[in-house]
């Protein structure tokens, strides 16, 4: 190496370059990654975009077009009552999405500050993963229930019914999910605080925020990862369920789950009503699993450039 | 006492004065506290500007936690230490931060203590980061200039800690150690995880920097040829305690402590034929505990010239001769004619290397 001469090293000399093009070049020699991204990004397209071409209101009611199979006024049928099943899964798309994101970071961000704290600073691990097993410990359905009866009303009045359902579910899924990720994450953080490169960090002086930020969050990033795609999933099919309980969203307002339970009393006669937007979450949950596992070998440098 | 060392015109930058680490050993349901594990238990050394101050001993007497300690990684027990004159004994963590320029450390594992998600510029950066308030360029200069100092490629600068030899790792964490411009470095077993060519390279290094830079080491290691090598000075731990404090040379030539005689004569010598005649001690026995150490001097189950007041008192660390202390009841003045027949059989049964 010391035999390069001095201009051959300069020429050859680039300066740090960001690591985010190191991750991106990883990422896409990842097939599945990539095409996770690609459904990913056409789902998103789907839902947001989708009703600006597709304008059947999907809340209209046509009642004498009721449980027609796939046509070409309506490419994937109606349902009993006669609604587009494409516009409603378009419109159920967009609520879904977006509870299950929200709740996921919501929840992600509970359960990684939590862990980390927990696992970093001894003084307040005790009641920290005291409260972990306690919020483990709980029932989660009565639990969410009571918080939605509690506060759909207040909430609805200030910030209107869908807005406020909104923030309701967001909130309640939320808070009721980040215990697995806060465990796992402490797990992980008690292990690497003992590493010689956080002493090697001490050693220097860094204060402990930025060696959190700097040595421990970024070595912690593939169970977050893991979490944070199981987390999607587990959010979207929560609010299905409380909807289907009857306290989501309101009944006209569709979500995938919502779409999904109506069309299970009649799921013999009319199966494609279950199929598609049983496809739609599970397409969706599992583009965002392979997204997260590309995303996860891509962050590693010891993988990367393999 | 040990303010009358051989070299009083040089400066004394470390002073360690009574240092004690213990770590607590709880128990039951309520963790009550049942004992200590007394790790390094009062131990005072100097080290002068410039020098090179070898500390060894075996696995588990407390090498590593001693030097840790010297330099604030854990909360010492008790004791002071003074660093270029300003005292860290009992300082907090907060106030230390900008004390840390002066002092560094090397560690042994350069695999585990480089952090594998940052690149070489951003690991030899982090002191920079920390502690200068450097442009972007300017502080990438001062990475090349490190890198070349350690004898790194600076095309390297990009790359991650996986992709290099252990011998590059261990400069990569020379270069870290060197950023702020320390004066003392606490090397700790710094070539034990590598190689035994590229030892050679990483000590040749070591040394060098300090002839360019006049830095101070506290070398921790078990390699006794190496610590002949690269130390002015040599202090012998055993069980937690410095028993042994010597110059190199009045140290390998006539050690004085029975346990010193015995790790000494371990060392294998590559001339076969005196190899062949090397007599060794072979110590019998463990080593107790340091949760439990025995009452009086630490080495007395082992030691094979132990005598009565052994297991009784515990000796005191003092000097014998100009700059060498011991503390070994052989060589007390309470006892001289022990102390005298030790020294008659130190003359006669001299080791291998004074002859």
């Amino acid at each position: 190496m010391t035999e390069l001469s001095a201009q051959k090293v300069d020429q050859a000399l680039k300066p740090p370059r960001n690591q985010w093009w190191d991750v991106w070049d990883q990422f896409k020699t990842h097939k599945g990654a990539l095409a996770g991204l690609f459904i990913f990004v056409a789902i998103i397209l789907a839902v947001t975009v989708g009703p600006w071409i597709w304008s059947i209101d999907p809340t209209y009611v046509d009642i004498r077009a009721r449980n027609q199979g796939p046509s070409l006024a309506h490419p994937f049928g109606t349902d009993q009552l006669g609604r587009d099943l494409l516009a409603r899964l378009m419109a159920g798309g967009k609520v879904s999405i977006a509870v299950g994101m929200t709740a996921m970071l919501l929840s992600l961000f509970l359960g990684t500050l939590i862990g980390v704290v927990a696992g970093f600073f001894k003084r307040v691990e005790g009641f920290l993963m005291g409260m972990t097993d306690l919020f483990l410990s709980l029932p989660l359905l009565p639990l969410l229930l009571l918080m939605v009866t509690l506060f759909r009303e207040p909430l609805s009045q200030r910030f209107g019914p869908e807005t406020g359902i909104f923030f309701l579910i967001v909130f309640a899924i939320g808070v009721t999910s980040w215990m697995q990720t806060a465990r796992i994450v402490r797990g992980e953080v008690l292990a690497l605080k003992e590493r010689e490169y956080v002493l090697a960090a001490r050693s220097i002086g860094t204060p402990s925020r930025r060696m959190v930020m700097r040595h421990i969050l970024p070595n912690v990033m593939s169970p977050i990862m893991v979490s944070a795609t199981l987390g999607i999933a587990n959010a979207i099919i929560t609010e299905s369920a409380l909807s289907f309980l009857g306290l989501g969203f309101p009944p006209d307002f569709p979500t995938w789950g919502r779409i999904l339970f109506d069309a299970v009393d009649q799921m013999q006669l009319y199966p494609i009503r279950v199929i598609l937007p049983g496809v739609a979450i599970s397409l969706t949950v599992l583009s965002v699993n392979y997204i997260g596992d590309g995303l996860r070998d891509a962050l590693d440098p010891r993988i990367r450039g393999r | 006492m040990l303010d009358t060392a051989p070299k009083t015109d040089r400066k004394k930058l470390v002073e360690v004065r009574g240092l004690k680490m213990y770590f607590p050993i709880t128990a039951g349901v309520f963790r009550s506290h049942i004992g200590d594990v007394k790790a390094v238990d009062n131990v005072s050394f100097d080290i002068f500007e410039g020098e090179t101050l070898g500390l060894v001993g075996e696995s588990g007497c407390g090498k590593s936690t001693c030097g840790r300690a010297v330099l604030r990684l854990y909360d010492p027990t008790a004791g002071s230490i003074r660093i270029d004159g300003a005292e860290i004994g009992q300082t907090g963590q907060s106030d230390l931060r900008h004390l840390r320029p002066t002092m560094q450390m090397v560690f042994q594992d350069p695999q585990a203590s480089l952090n594998p998600r940052m690149t070489v510029a951003a690991i030899i950066g982090e002191p920079l980061e920390e502690h200068t308030k450097l442009s972007k360029a300017e502080k990438l200069d001062r990475i090349y200039e490190l890198m070349d100092a350690v004898g790194l490629n600076r095309n390297f600068a990009n790359r991650y800690p996986h992709e290099f030899s252990g011998g590059q790792r261990q400069r990569i964490g020379i270069a870290r150690a060197l950023a702020l411009n320390p004066k003392f470095i606490v090397c700790d077993e710094p070539i034990a995880a590598l190689d035994v060519s590229i030892q050679a390279q990483v000590v040749n290094l070591l040394e060098e920097l300090q002839d360019r830079l006049g830095l101070t080491y506290l070398f921790i290691s078990h390699d006794l040829s190496m610590v002949r090598h690269i130390a002015d000075r040599v202090a012998v731990m055993y069980l937690g305690q410095i028993i042994e404090l010597a110059p190199r040379d009045a140290l390998y030539d006539k050690p004085l402590h029975p346990y010193t005689q015995a790790l000494l004569s371990a060392v294998p010598e590559p001339d076969p034929n005196i190899e062949a005649g090397r007599r060794r001690i072979i110590l019998t026995g463990d080593v107790p505990s340091p949760a439990n150490p025995p009452k009086g001097c630490n080495f007395c189950t082992r030691c094979p010239k132990v005598f009565d007041l052994c297991k009784q008192v515990e000796p005191e660390f003092r000097e014998v001769e100009h700059g060498r202390y011991v503390a070994c009841h052989l060589y007390s003045d309470t006892d001289k004619t022990a102390g005298q027949a030790a020294a008659n059989e130190a003359q006669e049964h001299p080791t291998r290397r004074t002859t």
